[in-house]
This record gives structure tokens, C-alpha cells and sequence, in this order.
């Protein structure tokens, strides 16, 4: 991974004050690559900072008064659609996960994450792949799984994993990082990124009936 | 929907129709009045909807123009005109309400109206209660105008017996009693189902309070009193953290309450369990993640389960790591587990003999139940165990479901 050249900046929103002065204290201490412009305590500080300030990553908590995380992103996404999020939040909840990628964040990692991991998945965000832990990987597999009684997909091309797809997923789950599923599948880095990049997609457009369940009981869809 | 208080004419029934309507009052008194014409059913419509609707809490300041005033009186003389008209042309119905009858429900308007205001005085709290003496007086009028309109209508259409008139006396008085009271029946009912979701929301507080202090409470006052010791602080938050996302989430807790027992624990909770443990006991990270839904726990995987939690165990004493992956897939006709680590790694051709762990609890206990174990490691990239263990119970379940 080569360094960017100009530092990459990040907006904070997060109702907790202290958690945000947490990650930013971590961030602007140990990641020199990484710099926190700015943050917001609600939907609404958040949309008109980001609006403002124009930042390259949104760190954004799903669990915030005035509809939350996803209020945010479908507030920015029709304004900035260049502005990435990647969510952060307490919950590994299936809905909140699911529902919040499907508002169009580029990533899901839990607050317990290491300040080293947490800047990495902003990195990666940043350069455009997605960011799948184990857990959401797990979930996408069973909402998209062919179980017994699970209703016939709609639109095949959205509603389908290709096989390669639930190899790349069932290897994020088992905790892999790319690097290593390029090396277990004898593929390249780059092809594991379209992969990965191809189930967000998805994981973001198909109406599969567990996917919209789980963003339905947010109201999202 | 809610009556209105400033800007009404009677009881601010036909205000609040329009509010709730968005449209303008004064056609909502038109229709009112349209509804005078079919047998009376204007005053029917709006007593009921007096009863059953809340006058709003809160006064709102309605500048009401003179012209307005004007035209809903105008439209109250004008429905009343109708009624009598109506009867005039032999509706019998009518002819009761605009005559004896008429009387009664104006005595019971000028009551329930008084009955508004002391609900009023009762939500503004107030304890004196000025013109309180006009108050009485009114309700009294009130009482006597129903009382009068009753009797009225008992003389001029019956003609009975004594006796069956000292009957129908009694009914009349029970009637004109209960349509004096409607306001205070119906305020009565309305404070019961208030008092009973007050109770519901107290007790809610109550469990989740006692839980938080039961459980978080109790975990922060351990936390202060290690914090020189990182290990058991991080040991302490990881396991409350666990436990109050179970209460909040899994089943069995706060939001699915009586979903599931740990009696009849599948697949899923007994590695959710066995993850635990290792957790508390090592004080690092294990976030078991579990797909192709829930199996019902038989010897196999049992002995799958604990082959599992000893390579945790494994990982947590030898990677020299804070996190370990474990990942379950249900399929029809196999269970897979992998439990990996990023830590140290080593030659599996080179373990010392007299490591019993991997050999003994995870091999032979996976081959005695037909299941197998791959092993992955490399010094310095990790190791994954692989354990797989084919099932019979899913074949079984298949064929039950195709039959």
C-alpha cells in the first residue's frame, strides 16, 4: 500500500462525545496518513459539516437520534455522492448492518476495533474497496444462501452469488485478509477486491427477500 | 384528532373535524346541518362525537373573525330550522328531539359542557377554582333542563297505566342520570387505560434499571477498582459487553423475552458459549460467526463444539495473540468450524509428544465421532483448524420435509 500524498480526511459523526474524542485522539496520534477535519454529535450538525467541509471518509455511528447514521448518508449520498462512509457502531446486529450498507455505506466495523484496524479500513474505503468483517461476511452468506423454502430470486444477476463470490465471503468470515484469499484461491489482490467490490454492489441492490426484510424493520427500503 | 377549545360555538366538535381535515370549519358546520335534515342525525353524529373525542390539552390561539361568528350561528339557527321544518312534515323522530327531547339534549350540552371545563381546570391544575358557584349552577340547570325534557316526553306520548308509568318514571330517571354522567363515565374509562400504560412504562424502567445495576453497575465499580491491571479491565468490559448485547439482543432477553432457553441451546449457542468461556478465562477476543442457520445439538456436535472451544483454547494459549476467528457453516450433510489465529504459528511435525491437547481433545475426539481435522500452520502466520463433521440428523429432517 503506497501512502497518499496529501493525508486523507476524516469527519467524525458519533452522538458520544467521548467516543469521538477517543478515535480522534487515536487517529491523530499514531496514523500520521490520517487527519480528523472535523465532527458532529447529530444528523443534522453532520450533513451541514460534511457539506462544508468536503472530507474524503465519513466515520459514521448507526445509532443516533433523528433516524440515525442512515439519515445521514441518504442526506450526503444525493448531494456528495463522492464522499465514502464507512459505519461504525456498537451493534453487530444483522439489521442495523445490513441496513446501513444498503443506505450505501462502503464498510461495517464494530467500535471494539483497534485504532491500527480502524485506519486501515479507512484507507481501504478511501481507495475504494469494500470493508467486510467477519461477521458481515456471514451475514451476506445467509441472506444470500439457496436454503430449502427460501423464495426464488427475482433478478438472477443481483440475487446470485457467483461461486467465487461465496468462496471470497466464506474466507472473510474464516478471518482472512485479502492478501491471504488471493493467496488460498491463487488469485490476484486486485481480483479479490472486484470481488468483494461485486457482493457490496449486491448486497446494496438486490431485493432479496432477507436483505429487505432486514433494511424494511429500519425503513429504509 | 382533537376538539378545539378557542374559536367553538358548542364544544368545538365541527373545529376539530376541520383541523383533523384539513378543510374549512365553516363546511363542516354546513354539513352538520345537512345532517339535521335526515331525521336529526346532525345532533345524533355530534353528541357522539363530543363523547368520543379529546378536547385538545393545550389552548390554541385561534383569532376567530366576527363574520365567522356570525355564520355559525347563523348555521345553528338555520339547523335548528331544519329540524322543526322536518318535523312539521310528520318525521316522527324529529318531532321528539326538536320538542321534549330537544330540551333534554340541550340540558345535557350545557352540562358536558361545564364537565369540559372542569377537566380543564383539573389538566391547568388548578386548586381554586373561581365562579365555581356558577358552575354548580349551571350543571344544576342543566340536570333539571334533561330531567323536564324527559318527563315532557313521558306525559305527551304515553298513555299507560299507573303503574307502567311508575315503571317508565324510574327507567326515564336512570336514563337522564347516565346522560348527565356520560362525561365523567367517559373520563373515568379514559384514566383507567392511562393509569394502566403509565404501570407498563414504570415496570419497564424498573427491569431495565435493575438489570443496568446488576450488571453494568457493578462491572464499572469492578473496573475502577483494577484499572493498574489492563488485562482484567479489557477481561471485564469484553464480558459485560457480551452479556449486555445478549440481553439486549439474543434470544431469552430484554426485546424477546421467553424466545429461548438455554435448555434446548442449538448449534449457534453452545459455540457462542464455548467462545465465551475462552474469553473470560484468556481475556482476549473471540466473535464466533455462524451461518446456514441453527442445528439442534446431538452428540456429534457436541463433540464437535468442545473440539472447537479446545482450539481456541489452543490459540489463545499459544498464539500470543488478542483475537481469534471462528467461523461455523451449517450445510445439510456436514458441519464446518474453523478456528484461526493470526499468532505465532508452528510445525505441526514438530510439536513436542508430550502436547496432549491438539492430539487427544480436537483429533481423537473429532475421529471417534466420524469427523476429521485439517490442520494449517506456518510459524509466524497463524493456524487454522479446520474440523469438520458430517451429520445424519439433516438427512433425516430432509426427508421429512419432501414427504
Amino acid at each position: 500500500m503506497t501512502a497518499p500524498a496529501t493525508p486523507v480526511r476524516v469527519f467524525l459523526v458519533d452522538d458520544h462525545a467521548l467516543f469521538r474524542s477517543g478515535v480522534r485522539a487515536e487517529l491523530d496520534r499514531s496514523v500520521p496518513d490520517l487527519t480528523v477535519v472535523g465532527e458532529a454529535g447529530s444528523v443534522a450538525e453532520a450533513v451541514a459539516g460534511i457539506a462544508h467541509l468536503h472530507p474524503d471518509v465519513v466515520l459514521l455511528d448507526v445509532h443516533m437520534p433523528d433516524g440515525g447514521g442512515a439519515e445521514v448518508l441518504r442526506k450526503v449520498r444525493l448531494v456528495q455522492p463522492d464522499v465514502v462512509f464507512l459505519a461504525l457502531s456498537v451493534s453487530d446486529a444483522a439489521e442495523d448492518v445490513i441496513a446501513v450498507i444498503r443506505a450505501g455505506a462502503r464498510g461495517y466495523v464494530t467500535k471494539t476495533i483497534s485504532g491500527r484496524e480502524l485506519a486501515d479500513a479507512v484507507r481501504r474505503v478511501r481507495a475504494g474497496d469494500p470493508v467486510f468483517s467477519p461477521r458481515l461476511a456471514g451475514f451476506v452468506l445467509d441472506a444470500f444462501s439457496d436454503r430449502p423454502g427460501a423464495a426464488p430470486p427475482t433478478d438472477p444477476e443481483l440475487d446470485r452469488l457467483t461461486r467465487r463470490e461465496r468462496d471470497v465471503l466464506r474466507l472473510l468470515a474464516r478471518g482472512y485478509s485479502y492478501r491471504e484469499i488471493a493467496g488460498e484461491l491463487f488469485i490476484s489482490v486486485k481480483t479479490v477486491e472486484t470481488h468483494v467490490s461485486s457482493v457490496l454492489r449486491k448486497t446494496q441492490m438486490s431485493n432479496r427477500y432477507e436483505l429487505s426484510r432486514w433494511a424494511t424493520d429500519r425503513r429504509l427500503v | 384528532m382533537h376538539r378545539r377549545r378557542s374559536g367553538r360555538l358548542v364544544a368545538g366538535v365541527a373545529g376539530g373535524i376541520a383541523d383533523h381535515l384539513g378543510v374549512k370549519v365553516l363546511w363542516v358546520r354546513a354539513a352538520f346541518v345537512a345532517l339535521m335534515a335526515v331525521s336529526g342525525a346532525g345532533v345524533l353524529a355530534y353528541g357522539l362525537l363530543w363523547i368520543f373525542v379529546r378536547q385538545e390539552a393545550v389552548t390554541v390561539e385561534r383569532p376567530v373573525p366576527a363574520r365567522e361568528r356570525q355564520q355559525a350561528l347563523g348555521l345553528a339557527a338555520l339547523g335548528l330550522g331544519v329540524g322543526m321544518a322536518a318535523s312539521a312534515l310528520g318525521n316522527s323522530t324529529l318531532g321528539w328531539v326538536v320538542g321534549p327531547l330537544g330540551v333534554a339534549i340541550a340540558g345535557a350540552a350545557v352540562v358536558w359542557r361545564e364537565a369540559d371545563e372542569a377537566q380543564r381546570r383539573r389538566w391547568a391544575g388548578a386548586g381554586a377554582r373561581p365562579g365555581w358557584r356558577a358552575a354548580l349552577l349551571r350543571v344544576v340547570a342543566g340536570a333539571l333542563f334533561v330531567a323536564a325534557g324527559i318527563a315532557v316526553f313521558l306525559l305527551g306520548n304515553l298513555d299507560m297505566g299507573q303503574v307502567q308509568f311508575g315503571l317508565l318514571a324510574v327507567l326515564a330517571t336512570l336514563v337522564g342520570v347516565a346522560v348527565i354522567t356520560v362525561p365523567w363515565w367517559v373520563r373515568l374509562v379514559r384514566d383507567l387505560g392511562e393509569e394502566r400504560s403509565e404501570r407498563i412504562r414504570e415496570a419497564e424502567r424498573a427491569e431495565i434499571a435493575a438489570h443496568l445495576h446488576d450488571s453494568v453497575l457493578q462491572t464499572l465499580a469492578l473496573i475502577q477498582r483494577q484499572s493498574d491491571s489492563p488485562r482484567e479491565v479489557a477481561r471485564l468490559a469484553r464480558g459485560q459487553e457480551r452479556e449486555l448485547r445478549t440481553w439486549l439482543y439474543g434470544p431469552g432477553g430484554y426485546r424477546r423475552p421467553g424466545a429461548s432457553d438455554l435448555a434446548d441451546a442449538g448449534l449457534t449457542d453452545a459455540l457462542a458459549a464455548a467462545a465465551a468461556e475462552v474469553e473470560d478465562t484468556y481475556a482476549l477476543s473471540v466473535r464466533p460467526v455462524v451461518v446456514g442457520g441453527d442445528r439442534t445439538l446431538d452428540d456429534d456436535l457436541r463433540a464437535l463444539v468442545l473440539a472447537a472451544r479446545e482450539a481456541m483454547v489452543n490459540a489463545a494459549k499459544h498464539a500470543g495473540v488478542q483475537e481469534v476467528s471462528v467461523f461455523a457453516e451449517v450445510e445439510p450433510d456436514e458441519v464446518n468450524v474453523f478456528v484461526r489465529d493470526r499468532g505465532a504459528g508452528f510445525d505441526p511435525d514438530a510439536v513436542p509428544d508430550d502436547r496432549h491437547g491438539l492430539e487427544d481433545s480436537v483429533r481423537g475426539r473429532m475421529a471417534r465421532h466420524g469427523g476429521s481435522v485439517r490442520l494449517r500452520s506456518r510459524a509466524g502466520e497463524g493456524t487454522e483448524v479446520h474440523l469438520r463433521m458430517p451429520t445424519a440428523v439433516a438427512a433425516v429432517e430432509e426427508k421429512e420435509h419432501t414427504s
